[in-house]
């Protein structure tokens, strides 16, 4: 199966056109020793056999419909409106590239200008840009403009409590620079701010903190930007956007910078990608800022019209010198978010952050009325995900529980040290009151198991 | 008429979305979450109906040149047709619907799907294996260069520079920048490939990668392929293959046969994956046995006993992790897809026709637009619209006349080694019908020139805008809309 439209009669038209006996002919600039292997692939397929053969890979997934899950720890379920699919499914936009042309991609031009100015609205921030790889890699992107942007400061302050695999981004991403990076503890389930006062000096770029952060609690942010700020360091926020509906913004409390994972918006959990980073930052750093920004203009008729802009920050122009590297990002990916935003639009965004933080919080009052299970954290506030400490291992209690089609939470063993009892469980809105006592039950019955 | 802004279309009550109510006894927030924790003021996004919203999305999509809709001869994004079937397999709840945290014992399929993959890469490339995390093109670009400094650190000296084309993509550069290397330009000849002097020059024991583009950025391909790969490996320094231009390799010769030691492929453009107004895509990273090591973390591990297969997280030579989880699993099932369709013939005419295809635009071009490299292109051909430069058109001004004839343009101004570039990608998925239409069109605006430059200096006319003020955009920057200007 091949998707060419020419046949061999054309083709062999085309190359007399071109002037030459054959094929051969035109790649004889290619070594003739490299013309000589074999590639070992599969026979071709035709789309039938693909949608048979594929579609057994697909079946031998357990999707979350077949399962319970209240896994988060940087992937988040949620409703996503049937009105996005039926949308970005639109050969228009989802088969068109980079908005080179303008006059040619005003569509995806005035939407990914929407999409930025409902970003800011959502974060309280001044400028966004048109999107990044994922939450974990605006993370490292952050990290390259606070360095970029102060070449005399080389300090860069994170929280035990910021997404293993972002802290992990974090240090590949600088592998190659003089760097510092320091990593606070957490008391509480929250960032000790005492270490981040400490931590923090005339040599630090910028101090990151995730709220709500891995272990789910909210941090102190507006303390800790406070705390940030006289030494001239930036205050990056990495934040939930959909948290955000409930939650105080980044604007609201002086972040300089403020980035996340926009999975939450409208994107399937898709195991693990395509999903969307977010880059925001206050007026100031706007031509510090990487990746696409798309500005609002006119055109010779003094019409309302879009373009890309500050493209001389960019790596195509600046190439060594500029700030990133990146090229292709997320587009279709900031169009989903884009579409959610809307549909939700100011009520819904607030109802579906709500639902979520009462959710989680009738999930969390029930497991702990559970014997032998607690709240790690009784005492730091969180959105829609919290640790369970269990009276066995968190591993054995999700063994346990899978064989009933539950995923119960993410066990942290898996990423610190001394927490083996210790569940991440996560809880949407999209987990009814009657999932929710089929975890508690579950749960209940595992911990009176005999290990 | 205007598509108004979603902001405009908002009117105070208007909603699109039902959500569940809370069906248990419901506290005030803050007696959940501390007060100065909460939200004070709602965020002012706009209030729609759901037609509202799917009206404004839709009639703004209608705005847009695509592939589906327009013959995309964008050089080097390879804007080929995509396939509809891998839309369809991506989306299968058994793939979509999977939580990166979920246990290995509930995910068997897309792991299978994912070793299937490196392999078929492997095949393709002649590398030893491959990782899936990058997202991009460029992202595997770095990915490549923090490889490559962890080899040479290994080593015992991570080396200081890195070589790249003076035709190379921006991402080069960058990319190399970003991993610590300082870099070094080194120019094309005549011919549009590496100057070979100059490069022997530049090459040092301080050099830790050269990295290439085969075919290059001018669409030719590089004769002296070997003995730059035997001349850098002789230096100590590994040689970086930037996969932009597979499309026209895939099927007829594999960059590991050529002395590649890393390479990165943008499965957006070889594998047919739809390029989504600018993203996602995924820039899987091939390397040789030497640098497996150092892949990111986590693998995927297959059991030869019982043949599960599983993520194993136990590399104490990695580099550690380029973004979360494991890669854009949507887009890399699409290239799945679209590799197992074609098989090895598939995939060898896919190289065959698209370089066809490219050499036949320049023979009925080559005429009427200057021609830099007179050799047989391979899968793109770059003109230099200099003669039409001289009578007062600039490339800017072809490629925006190219629209009102249905054609979206060819990259203009890259590389910046030509003067006045358009450089052209015909792909293979275009007929000979579309092709002449286009060559027609290149010819018309040729004569349009010598007649009256001047007349494409408004170019398009007709477009939803005329040409749009990007110095004011610069300028007077709106990003991020406030209130509508009285």
């Amino acid at each position: 199966m091949d998707y060419i439209p020419n046949t061999d009669a054309d083709l062999s038209a085309m190359l007399r056109e071109i002037g030459v006996a054959s094929f051969d002919e035109l790649v004889a600039a290619i070594p003739a020793s490299l013309r000589k292997f074999k590639m070992e692939l599969p026979a071709a397929m035709s789309e039938p056999e693909l949608q048979r053969e594929l579609g057994a890979m697909a079946a031998r997934n357990k999707p979350l419909d077949a399962l319970t899950s209240f896994l988060g720890a940087g992937a988040y379920e949620h409703f996503i409106p049937s009105a996005i699919d039926a949308l970005v499914s639109r050969g228009e936009l989802y088969t068109a590239y980079t908005p080179y042309q303008a006059e040619a991609s005003q569509g995806t031009l005035q939407l990914l200008y929407e999409y930025q100015s409902l970003i800011c609205r959502l974060t309280g921030m001044d400028i966004s840009n048109a999107s990044l790889y994922d939450g974990g890699s605006a993370v490292g992107e952050s990290v390259y403009l606070a360095l970029n942007a102060q070449p005399k400061r080389s300090r860069i302050v994170i929280s035990n409590a910021l997404h293993p695999e972002y802290r992990q981004i974090l240090r590949t991403y600088t592998a190659g620079m003089e760097v510092e990076i320091v990593e606070l503890p957490t008391r509480d389930g929250v960032t000790d701010l005492n270490t981040l006062a400490a931590a923090v000096n005339e040599n630090t770029a910028a101090v990151l903190l995730q709220s709500p952060n891995f272990f789910g609690c909210i941090e102190p942010m507006l303390r800790a930007g406070e705390l940030t700020k006289p030494k001239g360091a930036w205050f990056v926020a990495v934040v939930n956007p959909l948290s955000l509906g409930a939650l105080r913004p980044p604007g609201e409390y002086g972040a300089d910078l403020a980035v996340g994972e926009g999975q939450p918006l409208g994107i399937p959990v898709g195991y693990g990608g395509p999903y969307v980073g977010f880059l925001t930052s206050s007026k100031q750093l706007v031509h510090k800022v990487s990746g696409r920004i798309v500005g609002r203009s006119v055109d010779t008729e003094g019409r309302e019209a879009f373009c890309l802009t500050l493209q001389a920050r960019e790596q195509h122009i600046r190439r060594e010198k500029a700030t990133s590297n990146i090229c292709t990002n997320q587009s279709l990916m900031a169009l989903r978010a884009c579409i959610f935003l809307a549909l939700m639009g100011k009520r819904g965004i607030r109802k579906i952050a709500e639902l979520n933080l009462r959710r989680s919080h009738q999930a969390a009052d029930a497991i702990c009325r559970v014997p032998g299970f607690a709240l790690k954290f009784p005492r730091a506030p969180f959105f829609n995900e919290f640790i369970v400490t269990c009276p066995a291992p968190a591993q054995t209690v999700c063994d346990r529980l899978e064989r009933n089609g539950i995923l119960a939470g993410v066990p942290l063993s898996r990423f610190y040290a001394g927490m083996e009892r210790d569940l991440l469980v996560c809880v949407t809105e999209t987990k009814s009151t009657a999932d929710i006592e089929r975890l508690v039950e579950s749960l209940s019955r595992a911990a009176s198991q005999k290990v | 008429m205007k598509e108004p802004l979603i902001f405009d279309l908002s009117s105070p009550g208007r909603r699109a979305c039902s959500l569940p109510a809370f069906d248990a006894p419901a506290k005030p927030l803050a007696e959940l979450v501390p007060q100065e924790c909460l939200r004070q003021h709602d965020a002012e996004l706009p209030e729609v109906s759901e037609m509202d919203v799917v009206r404004h999305v839709t009639r703004l999509s209608q705005l847009n040149f695509s592939v589906d809709t327009h013959f995309y001869p964008l050089g080097s994004c390879t804007m080929k047709y995509n396939p509809k079937i891998n839309d369809q397999i991506a989306s299968l709840p058994g793939f979509a619907r999977l939580h990166p945290y979920q246990p290995a014992s509930t995910t068997q399929g897309v792991l299978a799907a994912f070793e299937l993959l490196e392999q078929t890469l492997c095949a393709i490339t002649g590398m030893d294996e491959f990782t899936l995390q990058p997202a991009a093109g460029a992202h595997g670009e770095l990915t490549g260069l923090l490889l490559i400094r962890a080899y040479h650190t290994a080593r015992g000296n991570p080396r200081s520079k890195v070589i790249v084309p003076d035709s190379a993509h921006g991402t080069n550069p960058s990319s190399a920048h970003l991993a610590g290397y300082h870099v070094v330009t080194v120019p094309s000849n005549k011919q549009g490939e590496v100057d070979i002097e100059k490069f022997r020059a530049a090459l040092d024991e301080e050099v830790a990668a050269v990295m290439l583009t085969n075919p290059s950025t001018h669409g030719v391909f590089e004769t002296n392929i070997l003995e730059i790969a035997a001349m850098a490996h002789k230096a100590g320094a590994l040689l970086y293959y930037d996969g932009a231009n597979l499309n026209a390799l895939i099927g007829l010769a594999r960059p590991g046969d050529m002395g590649f030691d890393v390479v990165h492929l943008n499965v957006h453009k070889t594998f047919s994956t739809p390029h989504g107004g600018g993203g996602p895509g995924a820039g899987p990273v091939g390397v040789k046995k030497a640098l497996e090591p150092f892949l990111p973390t986590p693998r995927i591990a297959h059991s030869a006993a019982d043949g599960t297969f599983s993520w194993n997280y136990d590399r104490p030579k990695t580099i550690g992790k380029m973004r979360s989880f494991y890669g854009n699993t949507g887009i890399l099932i699409r290239a799945l897809t679209y590799i197992l369709a074609h098989g090895v013939e598939g995939l060898h005419r896919v190289s065959e026709v698209a370089i066809i295809n490219a050499n036949y635009i320049k023979a009925k071009l080559k005429d009427l637009y200057d021609d830099p490299f007179p050799q047989a292109c391979m899968h793109e051909i770059v003109f230099s619209g200099k003669r039409q430069k001289k009578q007062g058109s600039s490339a800017r001004d072809i490629a925006k006349r190219l629209l009102d004839f249905g054609f979206h343009a060819p990259t203009i101004y890259f590389p910046m080694t030509v003067p006045e570039a358009l450089m052209i990608e015909p792909t293979e998925t275009e007929s000979r019908e579309t092709l002449d239409r286009f060559i027609a069109a290149m010819r018309q605006i040729a004569g349009e020139i010598t007649q009256n430059a001047d007349s494409l200096h408004n170019a398009p006319f007709t477009m939803p805008v005329t040409r749009v003020d990007e110095v004011k955009a610069a300028r007077e920057l709106d990003v991020n809309f406030v209130k509508r200007n009285a």
